[in-house]
């Protein structure tokens, strides 16, 4: 049953301000003083009395400029104009604007008193199972939970991360900490929230993102994507960060502005990610940063391994409306014994190009990219079987898992396969128990590193697992 | 030389040519992909309103004017009172998630985005010696804004700007009696400071023109005001 606890400055030792709706909207939050749906003449007065203070919304610095909302230090994301308001020249924040805008003379509005916590008592009501790799990986988030530290979870494609997290959540909420999981994409908020609030029936979960309607709202288990993050301040004590390596790099510096913001100085941070940057891997190697791995995947069998071919200049034949004759060949194969497969190409133009190519083969191959407006009809149809070979960019690499497949990559070689890239493109295979093989096909015109890398990397993760002794004995 | 596009944030290579060096041409704020999804106003117009008549069916047509306009027109209240109206670009989906950020959501440096275009149009469509006349706004509408998107946009064209309208203070309005509030039944007034240069031509500039009531307005104040030549100019029209 959950019970409130009393932080050291409490609002209910002024008993006045315990019933304030206004401190009550401000909890664990920063706005814009336009944002709040108070009069004026309520919002001075709590402003006089201490309850709430003001921040400068944009801050001087040594080079320009700061948001303090959004972080932004960006020269071409800063703007001035004539202000009706304060009748000078007044700069505003760009980078958030969607969210209102932050001017120099439009303060933020935070509460003077720390969020209230609820405890719950094993909140957790959950009768899966977890993998050997799952619980060692979940003991070590719960302890980091425990301790407030940081910590990594490099988890291969099909572990089931998000298993992973229950009992830490569980402790973090039995100790009244408010737990927030920040990802980038809304699908993934739509798809965990669900099974979040299964997993703890009692504790309200809310899912933001942007047009939820969920935003005014307060839980002690929020699911946000980045931007929703930016509303909140010091909120959590518990913040994970889901597929880091999957923001946007543009994103990355506002990302890690918002976790800052959000969280408590103390909080825990947990990341996930199934591929980490070169530079964090070099940091997991030299012990300078705390990481657990799950090299295994949850039915217990080895990552099925890419195998490098070379094609050739195939640009020069895609312009000539040809394919190499072993992606071909490859291909035939495919349609021949009726096995999908995805065909992963670099770029949109190419992608238009290829599917040309490939449909008087087969008047029923589809091409699909990330705007895309047919995405999910075509993403459903070949869930469904009804296209035998889907030719794709780069961007479908993650979410996207169809039981038994082969996959192929043309063009291996271009700058968009990154490492991570090209083991979430290999993780596609072999997901299901019943069909753990596939193919994996690196087609390219010149070896690179981010593909022995990747190559590398789940070899690396398949002798691991056997070490640990996580893979089913054959 | 790379820019980051004023729209889409994401960085683009300029596009310079001979032509932009020897003319000392403006590069564009745009991206080329985000410039092209903006749509000019082109071909068949209305005379009065400059509605493109490929965008509508033949039956709004009257000759060379659009059926609004013919009703304007039979209207004694407003016959005449507007001479022409133009407008730059088509309002479609784009353009009103592009206004919508600069008004709503207030990203005032957008203005820049819309210069070139506005220029050119309004030079080919009015005189050098127009005087400029923007939409206002109410004070707490300014005051929720920041700034007046008509100034704005009229600022970009370098010509002479009266500040001769003033809004009528909606919270006022409704204290006043029912004959008084018939009188007054409009939405804008002269401002008391101000006095029309006689004989000149007069501009009005807002951002969208819709059905044509708020200039119709606007025009009607001025010309009470003695003004003879009155048209407008909007960045968008539906
Ligand atoms: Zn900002
Ligand atoms: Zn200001
Ligand atoms: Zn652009
Ligand atoms: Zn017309």
């Amino acid at each position: 049953m959950p019970s409130n606890r009393t932080s050291v400055i409490s609002p209910q030792k002024h008993p006045h301000v315990s019933s304030s709706e206004l401190l009550a909207f401000l909890a664990g939050k920063r706005f814009l003083l336009d944002e709040l749906p108070f009069p004026p003449e309520l919002i001075q007065s709590h402003y006089e009395h201490g309850y709430l203070s003001y921040q400068e919304g944009i801050v001087r610095t040594e080079h320009g400029y700061q948001c303090m909302r959004c972080g932004n230090r960006q020269v071409h994301l800063f703007a001035s104009f004539m202000c009706a308001r304060c009748g000078k020249m007044c700069t505003y924040c760009r980078q958030c604007i969607a969210m209102g805008r932050v001017s120099e003379c439009t303060p933020l509005v935070i509460s003077a008193f720390p969020i209230e916590s609820t405890v719950y008592e094993q909140p957790l009501v959950w009768n899966g199972a977890l993998s050997k790799g799952q619980r060692q990986a979940a003991e070590a988030v719960t302890r980091a939970i425990e301790n407030n530290e940081e910590w990594l979870v490099w988890a291969v494609c099909g572990a089931g991360k998000t298993e992973v997290l229950f009992p830490g959540i569980n402790r973090a909420l039995e100790l009244g900490k408010r737990v927030c999981i920040a990802t980038p994409r809304t699908d993934v908020v739509l798809e965990l929230a669900p099974r979040l609030q299964q997993a703890f029936p009692s504790v309200p979960v809310i899912a933001l993102y942007g047009g939820s309607e969920d935003r005014s709202k307060q839980a002690p288990l929020v699911i946000a994507t980045t931007h929703q993050l930016l509303r909140f301040y010091r909120a959590f004590d518990t913040m994970i960060i889901d597929e880091v390596d999957a923001f946007p790099y543009s994103v990355e510096p506002m990302l890690q502005y918002a976790t800052e913001q959000a969280r408590r100085e103390t909080a825990s941070l947990i990341y996930l990610t199934a591929t980490p940057h070169q530079s964090w891997q070099q940091e997991i190697k030299r012990g300078r940063r705390k990481a657990i791995t799950i090299p295994a995947r949850y039915h217990g069998y080895p990552l099925p391994i890419p195998s490098f071919e070379w094609c050739g200049n195939w640009r020069k034949k895609v312009k000539r409306g040809t394919l190499p004759a072993n992606v071909y060949a490859w291909i035939r194969k495919r349609i021949q014994t009726g096995k999908q497969a995805f065909l992963f190409v670099p770029h949109i133009e190419l992608l238009q190009r290829v599917v040309s190519i490939l449909k008087p083969f087969d008047h029923r191959i589809e091409g699909v990219h990330a705007e895309d407006d047919e995405r999910k009809e075509k993403v459903r149809a070949f869930r469904k079987g009804e296209i035998p070979l889907l030719v794709t960019t780069t961007i479908l690499e993650r979410g996207v898992t169809v039981p038994n497949i082969d996959v192929a990559v043309l063009g291996a070689e271009d700058d968009i396969f990154t490492e991570g890239a090209l083991v979430q493109i290999a993780g596609r295979v072999g997901r299901s128990a019943h069909y753990p093989n596939g193919d994996i096909r690196f087609f390219h015109y010149g070896k690179t590193r981010a593909m022995v890398q990747a190559r590398r990397q789940i070899i690396r993760m398949n002798k691991e697992a056997t070490e640990r002794g996580l893979l089913k004995s054959p | 030389m790379s820019e980051y596009c004023l729209l889409c944030h994401r960085r683009y290579a300029q596009r310079m040519s001979w032509r932009h060096l020897l003319m000392l041409k403006q590069t564009d704020v745009l991206c080329h992909e985000c410039r092209c999804s903006f749509v000019l106003i082109a071909g068949d117009l209305c005379e009065c309103c400059g509605r493109p008549f490929d965008r509508v069916d033949e039956s709004y047509r009257q000759g060379e004017l659009c059926i609004d306009c013919v009703r304007w027109k039979h209207d004694s209240t407003w016959s005449g009172v507007l001479t022409k109206n133009r407008s730059v670009y088509v309002y479609d989906a784009f353009m009103k998630e592009v206004i919508a950020r600069w008004k709503f959501r207030g990203d005032y440096a957008l203005v820049e985005a819309f210069r070139t275009d506005m220029c050119r149009e309004f030079f080919r469509h009015f005189p050098r010696n127009s005087i400029l006349v923007p939409i206002p706004l109410s004070s707490a509408r300014l005051y929720e804004r920041g700034f007046n998107q008509a100034k704005a946009l009229a600022e970009l064209l370098g010509l002479p700007i009266l500040d001769a309208l003033e809004r009528f203070d909606s919270a006022k309005q409704s204290k006043k009696s029912r004959h008084e509030r018939l009188e007054t039944d409009r939405v804008f007034h002269l401002r008391s400071d101000v006095s029309l240069p006689a004989g000149a031509s007069f501009v009005l500039i807002d951002d969208i023109y819709t059905t044509g009531t708020t200039v119709h307005h606007a025009a009607k104040v001025l010309r009470h005001a003695g003004a003879v030549d009155i048209s407008s100019f909007t960045l968008a029209r539906s």
